[in-house]
């Protein structure tokens, strides 16, 4: 990573009553690079990401986008930073009660005041983008599989053009193929778009493909990074064990006797 | 010891819920006076509550209206010339009291319920955090409108439960025990004041109100699947009806007190 980093974590901490969930975790991520956050369940993955797109504030340290801190903003401070973002859910998290359009043209439409004629052009648009015909424009969100609905979501995340894309376990749920289809779009869309990815997963094969610098989470911390290509050869027990899915090792998982 | 400790965690969970629910209301005031405001989505919202609702409050309201008729005519022949009254009672009865708990009963079963399960399962599939990242305030999007229709709903019901109710009186006395129509029309247009429709036009909006907060409040907090909103729903419902009840008891004193 050379210059400023797009995304700058610090010292982040969060806890939930006893339980510490992020332990001063510290993590860059430069402009135009795909940075792939693995771990185990549990490690704090996902309340990394909530944090940096403020969905949860942390108890301590500091998010810097842009150099610009944003832990305590205030609301609509957030919704206008909100329009640098797109989020991939990992249930894809469409509105049941909208049309496949109008969930792909929703950013557009509340966050960025684009017109409904044309944010319906650009939801169509960005649909091929995605592999998905007109036809199902008009489709609801129940009557997609669930290959489809990554995809849909995949395009509501990208139709605002957004700087920064977030990818919550990308191709947890899907058969092998068509997670791959999704990594190939992941891949082309950030490409196409230039923009500054995070993904977490725990999918080796996803994280190898679309990662440019992989960063490994265990209790809280990131306690390995580096290029997507040096992973197997990283030297780490706890990243050797995680790769290559052991059950021994130093990570342990907590089972009682029956 | 432990009986005392037992006893402060159910106080301090009361004070916890009691403070969650303040902060929740408040907040969710604070933006219906704020824009944007989503016209389109309170219309919507108003369609549901209201115009949905007609039958079945519509049917409860003659029914109740025709019982009412029957008890009174019963009860009322112990007193000499009670029966006399049966039009008054039943077009006071109906105007500032049972129209506006009644229709806040069934409205807090259907409504309630409806959207405590739209917006719980909007919470535990993540479409609420999808919101928030598409620059959307939750609150905005999704409370506030269920709020406002919800205040102007109810009393449109409760008008036609009124009218309905005081025909169902109208029926029984008319039909089965041979009032004079003509006299039992006049009798209750020259008793009726309009300060009767009007409390009953407040309770209504504050029941609507009640009905929607409650309703929002439990879905945007349900957490755990199926179980949650499942959990979610029964107490939207109970406790809806309960504060209505008690609301109804508040305000008759408030409003009558003269």
């Amino acid at each position: 990573m050379t210059g400023a980093p797009k995304i700058s974590v610090r010292g982040l901490k969060k806890s939930f009553g006893p339980k510490v969930v992020l332990d001063g975790l510290d993590l860059d991520v430069g402009v135009g690079e795909s940075v792939v956050v693995i771990g185990g369940s549990g490690t704090g993955k996902s309340v990394m990401v909530k944090c940096i797109i403020g969905l949860m504030e942390p108890d301590a340290g500091s998010i810097k986008i842009d150099g610009q801190e944003v832990t305590g903003l205030k609301r609509s401070e957030r919704e206008k930073l909100m329009r640098k973002f797109g989020m991939l859910f990992q249930g894809a998290a469409l509105f049941d009660s909208l049309r496949v359009w109008q969930n792909v043209a929703f950013g557009l439409i509340q966050g960025h005041g684009v017109g409904k004629e044309e944010a319906r052009a650009i939801a169509i648009k960005t649909l091929g983008a995605v592999g998905l015909g007109p036809e199902v424009a008009e489709l609801w969100p129940a009557e997609l599989s669930g290959g489809m609905q990554k995809r849909v979501g995949l395009a509501r995340a990208i139709a605002a053009k957004p700087e920064v894309i977030v990818f919550d376990e990308p191709t947890t749920g899907l058969d092998p193929i068509m997670g791959d289809v999704i990594n190939d779009l992941i891949i082309k869309c950030v490409r196409d778009l230039g923009a500054t990815a995070i993904s977490i997963t725990h999918d080796m094969a996803s994280a190898h493909k679309i990662a440019d610098r992989i960063a490994m989470i265990y209790k809280g911390k990131i306690i390995w990074q580096g290029p997507a290509n040096t992973i197997d050869k990283s030297g780490n027990e706890y990243v050797e064990q995680f790769i290559h899915g052991r059950a021994e090792g130093p990570i342990k998982m907590e089972v009682r006797a029956l | 010891m432990a009986f005392l400790a037992r006893v402060g965690r159910v106080v301090l969970a009361f004070f916890s819920a009691a403070g969650r629910l303040t902060i929740f209301t408040l907040t969710a005031l604070s933006h219906c006076f704020r824009p944007p405001i989503y016209v389109n989505l309170i219309l919507r919202q108003f369609v549901d509550i209201g115009y949905y609702s007609l039958p079945v409050v519509g049917l409860t309201a003659i029914f109740i209206g025709m019982v009412l008729a029957l008890q009174l005519h019963t009860g009322f022949n112990r007193i000499t010339g009670g029966e006399s009254a049966i039009a008054q009672v039943v077009v006071l009865g109906m105007t500032r009291e049972l129209g506006p708990v009644i229709a806040g009963l069934m409205v807090a079963g259907r409504i309630g319920a409806a959207i405590a399960a739209e917006v719980g399962t909007m919470r535990v599939t993540d479409q609420i955090d999808a919101l928030s990242t598409l620059s959307t305030n939750p609150y905005k999007y999704l409370v506030v409108p269920r709020l406002l229709a919800g205040i102007v709903a109810l009393p449109v019901l409760v008008l036609v439960a009124d009218n309905i109710g005081v025909f169902g009186g109208f029926l029984v006395a008319t039909y089965k025990f041979g009032f004079n129509p003509a006299a039992y029309l006049q009798n209750t247009a020259d008793f009726l004041r309009s300060s009767d429709v009007i409390s009953g036009l407040v309770k209504s909006a504050v029941f609507g109100f009640l009905i929607s907060l409650m309703g929002c409040y439990t879905g945007y907090h349900s957490k755990g699947g199926a179980q949650g909103v499942g959990a979610a729903t029964t107490y939207a419902v109970v406790s809806a009806s309960v504060l209505i009840l008690m609301f109804d008891y508040i305000l008759s004193a408030l409003l009558f007190s003269s």
